[in-house]
C-alpha cells in the first residue's frame, strides 16, 4: 500500500539539471558584479575601438548606443517568450509531475516516457520539431486560428520546461518521508487529500530554487529561436551588424552587448536561487 | 608495540620524557584556548587528560601532532621540536600516531587497505611486507575476517579499532587518543577500551583525552585535570580521584563519577 | 546485403514514408558524417571541459587571490549567458579579430575554423559548470578525513591525490553526469555556425528530399541513442566507483 512510485528510473538524466550550490563559492557582491559587468562592457566596446583607425565611421560604442533601443526591444521579446513558455510549461509540468507520482501504473509509465523524451532530446531539435510539424494555423470549431512562428517557438520552449518541472515535482514529492504518507493514511485522509493538503504544502518551498533554475536556463535558450527564423534579439543583432556595413570589428561588441544583457538578467536570478537553496537547506 | 613484552607485564616508565610540553599558549583569534600548559610524558607511560568540555583538551592533543600550530611555548617529541617552523612533519608523524573521536577512516578503502595505505604511500614500504603486518594488526585488534569490509559496513567500535590498527601500522613511539569512545554506542565502548588497555600493557606510550573516568583510574599512570585552558591539578589516579585538592576538580569529579 | 535499402525503398513505394537516408547512399553519407562530427564535438568537448573543471577547481582552492578571482569571474560569466551567444561571440567576434593566414590564391584562412571554435566555446561553457561541480565535491570531503591523512604523515599533495580526489569524484559524479549529458545535447548549437553535425546534416537532407517527418524521427532516434549510450557509460562508471556502506 506504500504510495511510493517506483518508476523511479534512477537515470541521472531524471535529475533536474543543476549542480549543488550548498556553499556560496561563486558569488560576487553587487558592487563587484557591477564592476565585472562594466569591465566586460569596456572590453567589448573599447578593444575593437583601439584596433580601428580614426575613420569617419561610427565607433562600436556609438553603434551600440544608436541601436540599443531596438536591441533592447528584442531582448524584451526574449524575456516575454521565456515568461510565456515558463507559464505554459509549469502548468503542464505540474500535471505531468502529479501523473509521475500517481497510483495508476499505466498513467505513471506514460508520464515517465513523456518526461524522459522531452528531457533528453536537445532543445534545439525540439524547437525544429515544433516549427516544422505544427501547422501554421489550426481550426477550432470552424474558426481558423493562425499560429505565428513566435507562438510555435514558445510552445517549443514550453515542452522541455514541462518535463523539467514534472521532474522537480516528482523529486520534491519523493523527498517527503514515507512516514508522512503513513501518518496521513492512518488519519483516514484520501490519497488526493494527502497529496494536496499534506505532501505538496511541505515541498512547495523546496521546489522553488530548481524551478527558478529552469527559468534561467529557458531564458538563455530563447535566443535559439533565431535559428528557426523567429525575430528576437540575436536576429536583430545580426541585422544591425549588416545595417552598419557588416564591419567585422563590430561583431564582438554587438554580441558582447547581447551577452551583457543576458548576464545582467540571469545573474541576479542565479544569486537569488542560490540564496534560497541555502536558506531552505539550513531550515 | 614493544616486541617480546608479555601482555600482562607493565614495562616500568623510563625517566627521560618522550613528550615535553612547556608553557603552551594557543589562541583562535581573540579566544585563548590554552593558557600556559606544561607537562611531560615519559616513555611507556599512560597519561590521561580529563576535564569539562571546551577546556582545550582536544586542541592540546592536536598541537602535539602539529595539526594545530601553537601561539607560543615549546613542544618536544623524542628530540623533535614541534614548534620549529622548519619542522619535518613526516618525521614527527612517524613517531606520533593519532586516533580521532570520529574514527576518520578513509571510506573508499577496505579495512585492510586503510591500515596498509600510509606505510606504502608515506613510508614507501614493500606492499607484501606491509600486508602481512596489517593482517597481524587487524587480528590483534580482534578484527580478523573483517579485512575486506568497508568502513561503512562496520560498527563504530569496529571502525575505531581499525583506526587504531591504522595508526599502529606506522610503528609510532607515542599514541594520541582524542576522546576515542565519545561517539560510540555504550556496548561498543568496551571493545575499544580493551584494545587500548592491551596496548598500554605492552608498554606503548599513550596520551588520552577521555571522559571514561573508570578507565582512566584503572589504566593511567598519571592524570591531568584541565579547565579553561590551564592544568588545575594533576597526580596519580588514586590520589586525584579520591582526594582532589581543588574545588573545581572536586566539583567535576562529583558530576562525572 | 541490400536488404535494408530495399526494404526502405519498398516502404516508400507502398506507404509513402520516405527514409531516403537508408537507401540513398548520398544521404546516408551525409548522415554518417554528421554523426561523426557530433561524436567528435561530444568527445573533445567532454574531455576538454573535464580538464577545465579540474584545473579551475584546483586554482579556486589555491593561494593566489588573482587566479581565484579570475576563475570566479569565468564561472559566473559562462554560467549566466546563453551558450549560443557565446558561440557567436567566439566565432564571429573573436574569430574575425584573430590574425588569419592566406592561401596561395588569396583566400582567407582563419586561425580556427568553425568546428574548432564550436569546440572551444562549448568546452568553456561546460567547463564553467564543471569547475563548480568539482569544487563542491572537494568541499564535501570532511576536513577531519584530511586531518586523519595528515596525521598519518601524508603531504598535502599526497592527501589530495589518495584521499580527497577519490572521495570528491564520487560525491560529484551525479552532477557531473547531468552536465556531460547536457553538453552532448548542447553540441546541436554548433548548427548555428554551420558545423555539419547531425542536426545540420539531417536538415539538409529533409530540405532536399522533402521528408521532414521521416528525418525528424531519425533525428530524435539518433539523439535518444547517443544520450542513452552516454547515460549507460556514466552509470557503469558510477557503479564501478560505488563504495559498499557509503552513501551520499
Amino acid at each position: 500500500m506504500r504510495p511510493r512510485p517506483s518508476t523511479a528510473g534512477d537515470l541521472p538524466v531524471l535529475l533536474p539539471f543543476r549542480v549543488s550550490r550548498t556553499r556560496a563559492r561563486f558569488t560576487l557582491g553587487p558592487v563587484r558584479a557591477w564592476l565585472l559587468g562594466a569591465w566586460l562592457a569596456g572590453l567589448v566596446l573599447v578593444m575593437p575601438a583601439l584596433a580601428q583607425g580614426p575613420d569617419a565611421v561610427l565607433s562600436p560604442l556609438q553603434v551600440i548606443l544608436r541601436w540599443a533601443p531596438l536591441l533592447l526591444t528584442g531582448f524584451a521579446f526574449n524575456v516575454a517568450i521565456s515568461l510565456v513558455a515558463m507559464l505554459l510549461g509549469t502548468g503542464a509540468g505540474v500535471g505531468l509531475g502529479l501523473a509521475l507520482v500517481s497510483e495508476g501504473p499505466i498513467l505513471r509509465r506514460v508520464a515517465w516516457g513523456l518526461t524522459q523524451f522531452f528531457r533528453n532530446v536537445p532543445w534545439l531539435v525540439l524547437l525544429f520539431f515544433v516549427m516544422f510539424l505544427v501547422p501554421f494555423q489550426v481550426t477550432v470549431f470552424g474558426l481558423r486560428v493562425p499560429l505565428p512562428d513566435w507562438i510555435k517557438a514558445t510552445v517549443g520552449f514550453a515542452l522541455p520546461v514541462m518535463a523539467n518541472v514534472a521532474e522537480i515535482v516528482r523529486g520534491a514529492v519523493r523527498s517527503v518521508p514515507a512516514t508522512q504518507w503513513e501518518a496521513a493514511e492512518s488519519l483516514a485522509f484520501t490519497r488526493r487529500q494527502t497529496l494536496f493538503r499534506i505532501i505538496l504544502p511541505q515541498c512547495l518551498k523546496r521546489m522553488l530554487p530548481p524551478w527558478m533554475n529552469v527559468y534561467a536556463l529557458i531564458a538563455m535558450a530563447t535566443v535559439q529561436a533565431s535559428i528557426v527564423g523567429v525575430t528576437e534579439m540575436l536576429t536583430l543583432t545580426a541585422q544591425v551588424h549588416a545595417a552598419e556595413g557588416g564591419r567585422p570589428e563590430l561583431f564582438a561588441p554587438l554580441y558582447g552587448f547581447a551577452l551583457l544583457c543576458f548576464f545582467l538578467y540571469c545573474y541576479p536570478i542565479d544569486r537569488l536561487t542560490a540564496r534560497l537553496e541555502r536558506r531552505f537547506e539550513t531550515a | 608495540m614493544s616486541d617480546g613484552a608479555s601482555p600482562m607485564s607493565r614495562v616500568p616508565p623510563a625517566d627521560r620524557p618522550i613528550v615535553q610540553v612547556l608553557d603552551v599558549h594557543k589562541a583562535f583569534g581573540e579566544a585563548e584556548v590554552l593558557k600556559g600548559i606544561s607537562f611531560d610524558v615519559r616513555r611507556g607511560e599512560v597519561v590521561c587528560i580529563i576535564g569539562p568540555s571546551g577546556s582545550g583538551k582536544s586542541t592540546l592533543i592536536r598541537c602535539i601532532n602539529a595539526l594545530v600550530p601553537v601561539t607560543s611555548g615549546t613542544i618536544r617529541v623524542d628530540g623533535i621540536e614541534v614548534v620549529d617552523p622548519k619542522l619535518d612533519k613526516l618525521a614527527l608523524r612517524r613517531k606520533v600516531g593519532m586516533v580521532f573521536q570520529q574514527y576518520n577512516l578513509f571510506p573508499h578503502k577496505t579495512a585492510l587497505e586503510n591500515v596498509m595505505m600510509a606505510p606504502i604511500h608515506v613510508l614507501g614500504q614493500d606492499k607484501r611486507e606491509v600486508e602481512v603486518r596489517a593482517r597481524a594488526l587487524l587480528a590483534k585488534v580482534r578484527l580478523a575476517g573483517k579485512e575486506a569490509a568497508y568502513p561503512g559496513e562496520m560498527s563504530g567500535g569496529q571502525q575505531q579499532r581499525v583506526a587504531i590498527a591504522r595508526s599502529l601500522a606506522m610503528r609510532p613511539e607515542v599514541m594520541l587518543f582524542d576522546e576515542v569512545t565519545a561517539a560510540l554506542d555504550p556496548e561498543t565502548v568496551k571493545e575499544v577500551l580493551v584494545t587500548i588497555r592491551e596496548l598500554a600493557e605492552e608498554g606503548m606510550t599513550c596520551l588520552l583525552v577521555t571522559h571514561e573516568m573508570n578507565f582512566a583510574r584503572e589504566v593511567a599512570d598519571h592524570v591531568y585535570f584541565t579547565d579553561r585552558g590551564v592544568i588545575v591539578e594533576h597526580g596519580p589516579p588514586e590520589t586525584l580521584f579520591s582526594s582532589a585538592v581543588d574545588a573545581r576538580t572536586r566539583r567535576f569529579l562529583s558530576q562525572v563519577l | 546485403m541490400d536488404a535494408v535499402p530495399n526494404w526502405f525503398r519498398g516502404l516508400y513505394e507502398t506507404t509513402g514514408y520516405n527514409f531516403t537516408v537508408f537507401y540513398d547512399p548520398y544521404d546516408w553519407d551525409r548522415y554518417v558524417n554528421g554523426l561523426k562530427t557530433t561524436l567528435l564535438l561530444a568527445v573533445t568537448t567532454i574531455l576538454a571541459s573535464l580538464v577545465i573543471g579540474a584545473v579551475g577547481a584546483l586554482l579556486q582552492g589555491g593561494p593566489s587571490r588573482f587566479l581565484r578571482g579570475l576563475v570566479n569571474g569565468f564561472v559566473v560569466v559562462f554560467r549566466n549567458t546563453p551558450p549560443l551567444v557565446q558561440i557567436f561571440f567566439f566565432y564571429f567576434g573573436l574569430g574575425t579579430l584573430l590574425p588569419a593566414t592566406q592561401t596561395a590564391d588569396g583566400l582567407r584562412v582563419p586561425l580556427l575554423d568553425n568546428v574548432q571554435w564550436a569546440i572551444v566555446a562549448l568546452a568553456l561553457f561546460a567547463g564553467a559548470f564543471n569547475v563548480e561541480i568539482f569544487r563542491s565535491g572537494i568541499e564535501a570531503v570532511p576536513r577531519t578525513t584530511v586531518e586523519a591523512a595528515e596525521s598519518l604523515g601524508y603531504t598535502r599533495l599526497k592527501a589530495y591525490l589518495y584521499v580527497v580526489l577519490p572521495l570528491a569524484l564520487r560525491v560529484c559524479l551525479p552532477a557531473l553526469n547531468n552536465n556531460l549529458i547536457n553538453l552532448l545535447k548542447t553540441t546541436t548549437l554548433a548548427y548555428a555556425i554551420a558545423v555539419p553535425e547531425t542536426l545540420y546534416a539531417v536538415k539538409q537532407i529533409w530540405s532536399e528530399s522533402q521528408n521532414v517527418l521521416e528525418m525528424m524521427i531519425v533525428l530524435l532516434a539518433t539523439y535518444a541513442v547517443l544520450v542513452g549510450v552516454l547515460v549507460w557509460l556514466m552509470h557503469r562508471w558510477e557503479r564501478a566507483l560505488r563504495i559498499p556502506g557509503y552513501s551520499r
